[in-house]
């Protein structure tokens, strides 16, 4: 599908990277004015990746997700109220205040979570196919990871199960360049991450992270593949996240020119360039002003929510009933 | 905390400064010891811990590796098997779940397995607790893992003093030694000494004497229990703390000791209450000489038996507070 010809489907990428990037903004903005609490990973810089992946995806298909995983909640389109809620901890949160950013999950749209753990996500992934499959079906789940998570043993346990399984798995690799502080090169000996997919025996290919239209064709390939019950395969996506890893982050360990090439490369200009031919310039600014009136209504509603109530603290820790 | 000023020998440092000087001073008195973990290097750890180490003593000793804790514990395993002090660095406790194979069914075992043939001088840094929001897998207690596990040392300093020279007993140490700190320490500061004075695994210290009631408290409820302890003297109810810091060997004697004197127990520690490290506490007081002195039931004050959640508020209420400390220590005062 190509993202750029079509005007409702360039509309709605485009507002969807936008709705991302604004969102994370106004988090950034929460956190440091105090009303956020916690810690935050932001994606600003790497909203091609969620955008161009679930493009490729319908519903009832999963995907699983990272400490990194606002991008992708938006992308499989969650809703950005109880997204805020919960960063606000708020009772009308996705989670009710209990999971915060690095737990949110929409199940209802087959988003099984953001994971506090490096890798934690992949072999999940690699079970919610085997569901698809004992069930009978045709969904597919996709696996976002970073590029430190490629070292796990999680991941190399959770990949190689669903290349012997052959199950409907797409593992997408958000190669920011680092892991925290650690540059990928330094992390592998390997050139490209994608190179990985041969030990397993599925394909890899490697391309244009801050290109949603060639993440959407890597990984629409790898879908269609993985539902007509060929197999998993392994997309990376080259990008850069603009932001420190976290809130403690001082960036000792790249340089300004660096972040500043990078953001020169900026994936949501580029695509604004790239359907020029299809949206006007009105047309253009319209999706940027519904990304930021829709985030100002998740923050104002957010804002007006009860609080998540310490008094029912124990009572989600198991399930009741049966099975 | 309040500080006192610093006796002789001693200066006023954070428990994460001197956590760094205790790595450094080991580093430049041994050669055979070495750190590794993730973002230890230039990051510099992300609780700011290891600093400028790796800018002192190099990349070859102060090694950031991938994000792999299975394998970083299983190298620093077959280094220390092989001649070196390996001091890793797990950035949260949380994830010595990635690497509980190497901890549990090779370190902690490998001296008995052979024979005493030998041995697996490793220690394992870690911070766990919570407090800050970064919710459930970000912010366990999981002391009693390591505890239960016979052949592993557990260790956890509540005061900066203690994070230098328990950590410089652990690295002295021929076992593998888990040293579990806590986030909300990092900041605090104490008096430190200035030479590389040990402070053996073993030993217990009475923080405050007190006649009515013993307070025994674990890591970050060390200072809470004072801070309540200070607060019960204002009611009338003298309360002494002790602070077992290292859980494995347990100092039971000075426990006893204290119960002996009181007759009564408050249990105080942040990690959930079923199954706890502090029950074993209870347990060997029940078995012991101080049983018969007991005027009151023991208490036992713990985290709630849930994940901990990301919202502050509901965060505050799933461990124990400086105000539960009190409550819980007078009823058993006024009860008794
Ligand atoms: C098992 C585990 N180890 C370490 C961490 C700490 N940590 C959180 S994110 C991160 C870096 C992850 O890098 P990457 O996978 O490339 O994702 P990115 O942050 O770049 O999106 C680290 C080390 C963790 N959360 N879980
Ligand atoms: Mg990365």
């Amino acid at each position: 599908m190509d993202l750029t010809k079509d005007a409702a489907t360039a509309r709605h990428a485009l507002r969807t990277m936008w709705t991302i990037r604004r969102f994370e903004e106004a988090v950034d903005d929460l956190f440091a004015r105090g009303l956020m609490h916690g810690t935050m990973h932001l994606s600003i810089g790497q909203e091609a990746v969620p955008v161009g992946a679930c493009l490729a995806l319908r519903d009832g298909d999963y995907i699983t997700s990272t400490h990194r995983g606002h991008g992708h909640c938006i992308a499989k389109g969650a809703r950005l109220d109880a997204m805020m809620a919960e960063l606000l901890a708020k009772e009308t949160g996705y989670c009710r205040g209990r999971g915060g950013s690095m737990h949110i999950a929409d199940v209802a749209t087959g988003n099984l979570g953001a994971n506090g753990i490096v890798a934690g996500g992949v072999p999940i992934a690699t079970g919610a196919a085997l569901s698809v499959r004992l069930r009978g079906g045709d969904a597919v789940a996709v696996s976002f990871f970073g590029d430190g998570a490629v070292n796990e043993g999680a991941w190399h346990e959770g990949v190689n199960l669903a290349a012997v399984w052959r199950l409907p798995v797409v593992f997408v690799c958000e190669n920011n360049q680092y892991g925290m502080s650690m540059p990928a090169t330094r992390a592998a000996r390997v050139d490209r991450l994608a190179e990985r997919a041969a030990a397993y025996g599925m394909p890899g290919v490697t391309v244009d992270g801050n290109d949603p239209q060639a993440v959407h064709d890597a990984v629409a390939d790898a879908v269609h593949r993985a539902r007509a019950g060929q197999g998993p395969a392994l997309v990376e996506a080259l990008t850069y996240r603009w932001k420190g890893h976290s809130k403690s982050d001082k960036n000792l360990y790249r340089t300004r020119d660096e972040i500043d090439a990078w953001r020169e490369r900026d994936p949501i200009a580029r695509f604004e360039r790239a359907v020029a031919g299809t949206l006007s310039e009105p047309e253009i600014a319209d999706c940027r002003e519904q990304a930021v009136a829709a985030v100002r209504a998740a923050v104002r509603s957010a804002h007006a929510a009860p609080d998540a109530d310490a008094g029912s603290l124990t009572d989600a820790v198991y399930a009741e009933g049966a099975a | 905390m309040t500080t006192a000023p610093a006796a002789p020998g001693t200066r006023t440092l954070t428990y994460a400064d001197a956590v760094r000087e205790a790595l450094a001073q080991a580093m430049t008195a041994d050669e055979r010891v070495f750190l590794l973990g993730e973002d230890i290097g230039t990051y510099g750890g992300a609780f700011g811990v290891t600093g400028d180490l790796v800018h002192r003593f190099g990349e070859e000793r102060v090694r950031d590796t991938p994000i792999s804790e299975l394998g970083i514990v299983g190298a620093a395993v077959g280094a220390a098997l092989t001649g070196m002090r390996p001091v890793v660095e797990i950035q949260f406790s949380d994830f010595t779940a990635q690497a509980m194979d190497q901890i549990v069914n090779q370190a902690a075992k490998i001296h008995f397995m052979l024979g005493g043939a030998a041995t697996v001088p490793l220690v394992l840094r870690a911070p766990g607790g919570s407090g800050t929001g970064a919710a459930a897998q970000h912010s366990q207690s999981l002391e009693a893992w390591f505890a239960h596990v016979p052949g592993l040392k557990v260790v956890m300093p509540s005061t900066p003093a203690d994070a230098k020279g328990l950590l410089l007993a652990a690295i002295d140490d021929p076992n593998p030694v888990i040293v579990l700190e806590h986030k909300l320490l990092y900041k605090d500061s104490g008096p430190v000494p200035e030479d590389a004075a040990r402070v053996p695994l073993g030993t217990a210290e009475v923080r405050r004497p007190g006649a009515d009631l013993t307070v025994v408290a674990t890591g970050v409820m060390v200072p809470r229990a004072l801070a309540a302890a200070e607060r019960l003297a204002g009611e009338g109810i003298s309360a002494g703390v002790v602070d077992p810091r290292t859980l494995r060997p347990l100092d039971t004697e000075t426990i006893l000791d204290s119960v002996v004197e009181t007759g009564r127990l408050l249990l105080v520690q942040e990690a959930p209450k079923t199954c706890g490290y502090v029950a074993e506490i209870a347990a060997a007081v029940a078995g012991s000489r101080a049983f018969g002195h007991l005027r009151a039931p023991v208490g036992r004050l713990c985290g709630l038996d849930v994940p901990i959640p990301y919202a502050p508020q509901l965060e505050r209420a799933a461990v124990p507070q400086v105000e539960d400390i009190v409550r819980e220590a007078r009823d058993l005062v006024r009860r008794w």
